[in-house]
């Protein structure tokens, strides 16, 4: 254990049971994320990134059927030490998550100025309304939203998926979390909108020197964004090393196929991973960079 | 579209949908078997008083001519003489109306009071104990009709321990001034606090067993309904954010979904309406019912139409309400018309 680090995961492992039996979906992950470092989680679908963010975020430990064990560590506290009120306090403060569609995580029948003094009393419990505007509309200059009165009252269904999405951004750090975890940030919006609210997204947690944990199953996606990269596959890491190793020299075969699916500019669609290759399931390769 | 267009809007289907029921209860009236100028003169009348009757209420023109002429006199706000009672059917109505309806929106009050929180906390609880127990006890309110419940209560809370007044609208010992008809505002009107309170107390039993059954199902339905909003992913982020369960359930999950409730709920309100009859039988209840059955089994034309006409202008006046309440509720609705 690394007091020093923001979040360090060891052997984590979950399974969820049912009637069937109990069926194992993390088989011991380990995974470190350094204060303002930004690392991202990349694999295929199911291959079981958003379960480890809602263990992070401590909401699959409340979950009835499901068993996680090894340890994970937030700035020195072992979570699985918390009670489950305890991982709620983190929540919304030191530790914040952005979804995968804006439009729809915002809720639909409160004004986004409502819901910022909402987020802002879980950290200030007696904000004012006005306060918690001004506080907003400032944030919201730093997402390069100009008429930022105007987002405040209007409800999510009234702004562009874009605009949603950088709200998200400023309602996710306006409390100085910590940690923010990203699942499939704006896998929704197109990609030049996508593209355009990342960049936003790093510069603030740049400045605010959030640590970031960065989902996605698209390794183009993360590279502008991620100063390491881990690769998942069925509920193991296959593979992790800082962002150019992994893009100049990956070794394991999955992620070498992780590469070749990355769409390319010039056209000719999204290409899937074809198959799973029996290579896959190859030892995990570290590029020797444990921090 | 504003709000006031569609309002107005709805106003106007409503007037035709009140034209068409006027047209429909109007001549099924006139199929019952049954001489109403016989009936009201009694089997001792004269043939020639008969036809002198028939004569007055125009019977023996062609239904249409018929309608033509109630039309008119509709129109005037005349809807005729009550054979039944000797006066005129607006007088009647206008004197059994107001207790029917305090019953019903006293009911309606009770069903949205008691019916939405009920909801709330089965869904924040969903598959724990306290949902169980709620959704049986829903199961229970709606799988038997009011006057089931209304003779039950009657029994248990009126007769083997008399809680509550078996019949009436308020003590025999009281004489309130009629203003409005609505006991509960003609009292403080007076000045009459303790009548205020004896109103209640009769009011509670009957409104009870009148609003059980829709308590149960706006529970039902909301919980329903909140269920669905638990799926969504603003739900997931008000977790994320850490907000406590009571906070999500009475505010997160609980506004989204109040809009699809409150519109089947005032479906449910119109329907209080209609059960109100039988409760208002068992308690005695001087409304609109007692008056109801009297008038139909005296084929009482101009008061059976003048009933069924009231009736449902109540019903679609319900209706616009919730309409009107739902489109403020919902800031979809409610921006996409200022807007436009
Ligand atoms: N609540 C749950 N109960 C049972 N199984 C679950 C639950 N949540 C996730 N799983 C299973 O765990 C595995 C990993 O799921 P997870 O959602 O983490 O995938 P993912 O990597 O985020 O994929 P995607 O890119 O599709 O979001 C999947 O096989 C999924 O079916
Ligand atoms: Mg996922």
């Amino acid at each position: 254990m690394r007091p020093d680090l923001t979040l360090d995961i060891k052997n984590l492992r979950l399974s969820f049971r049912s009637w069937s039996g109990s069926t194992e979906v993390l088989h011991g992950i380990d995974l470190s994320v350094a204060p303002g470092e930004r690392v991202a989680l990349v694999g295929e679908s199911g291959s079981g990134k958003s379960v480890t963010s809602r263990i992070v975020l401590g909401t699959m430990q409340d979950v009835r059927h499901a068993r996680v064990s090894g340890q994970v560590t937030f700035e020195g506290t072992d979570l699985a030490k918390l009670a489950s009120v305890e991982r709620r306090a983190l929540r919304g403060r030191e530790i914040s998550m952005i979804f995968q569609d804006p439009s729809s995580a915002l809720n639909p029948v409160f004004r986004i100025g409502d819901l910022f003094h909402e987020v802002l009393k879980r950290r200030h419990p007696k904000i004012s309304k006005g306060e918690a505007r001004q506080r907003a509309a400032a944030i919201l200059q730093d997402v390069s939203i100009a008429d930022a009165e105007r987002v405040l009252s209007s409800y999510s269904f009234q702004l562009s998926g874009g605009m949603n999405q950088r709200v998200m951004i400023a309602m996710a750090l306006i409390n100085e979390p910590r940690l923010l975890l990203a699942d499939e940030p704006g896998t929704a919006l197109d990609v030049t909108v996508q593209a355009q609210t990342l960049s936003l997204m790093r510069d603030l947690v740049e400045q605010k020197r959030t640590s970031v944990l960065f989902i996605s199953h698209n390794l183009g996606v993360v590279r502008e964004f991620a100063d390491r990269i881990y690769v998942i596959y069925r509920g193991n890491i296959v593979e992790h090393g800082p962002t150019a190793a992994i893009f100049d020299a990956p070794q394991h075969p999955y992620t070498q196929a992780l590469l070749s699916a990355i769409p390319r500019l010039t056209g000719g669609g999204v290409p899937d991973i074809e198959e799973r290759s029996l290579s896959f399931n190859d030892p995990m390769i570290s590029h020797g960079t444990d921090i | 579209m504003s709000i006031l267009n569609r309002f107005l809007g709805r106003l106007l289907s409503s007037m035709i949908v009140l034209i068409g029921v006027s047209m429909l209860i109007f001549f099924i009236a006139r199929i019952i078997p049954g001489d109403p100028a016989r009936i009201a003169l009694g089997p001792r009348a004269t043939e020639e008083q008969v036809t002198q009757m028939r004569e007055t209420l125009n019977l023996n023109e062609p239904i249409i001519v018929q309608y033509g002429l109630f039309m008119r006199d509709l129109a005037r706000g005349d809807l005729g003489i009550s054979l039944y009672s000797n006066r005129p059917v607006i007088t009647d109505l206008a004197e059994y109306l107001p207790a029917t309806l305090e019953l019903v929106l006293f009911a309606g009050v009770m069903m949205v009071a008691f019916g939405l929180p009920l909801g709330a906390l089965s869904a924040r609880y969903r598959g724990q104990w306290p949902d169980s127990l709620i959704r049986v006890i829903t199961l229970l309110t709606v799988s038997a009709p009011a006057f089931v419940w209304a003779v039950g209560l009657v029994l248990v809370f009126a007769y083997f321990t008399p809680l509550f007044p078996i019949t009436g609208r308020i003590s025999d010992a009281m004489t309130i001034p009629h203003v409005t008809g609505f006991l509960l505002i003609d009292t403080l009107a007076a000045g009459r606090f303790d009548g205020f309170l004896s109103a209640i107390h009769h009011l509670i039993l009957p409104a009870f067993a009148l609003s059980l059954s829709g308590i149960g199902q706006a529970a039902r339905l909301t919980r329903a309904n909140m269920i669905t909003t638990y799926e969504q992913p603003a739900i997931e982020m008000a977790q994320a954010y850490g907000f406590s369960e009571a906070r999500i359930a009475n505010r997160f999950a609980f506004k989204p979904s109040l809009i699809p409730s409150l519109t089947i709920i005032g479906l449910d309100f119109a329907a209080l309406l209609g059960n109100a009859f039988l409760v208002e039988v068992i308690f005695a209840w001087p409304g609109l019912s007692r008056y109801g059955v009297g008038v139909i089994l005296q084929k009482d034309l101009n008061a059976i139409v003048g009933t069924v006409l009231i009736i449902s202008a109540t019903f679609l006046i319900a209706n616009i309400i919730v309409d009107f309440l739902v489109s403020i509720l919902n800031p979809r609705i409610r921006l996409s018309e200022n807007r436009s």
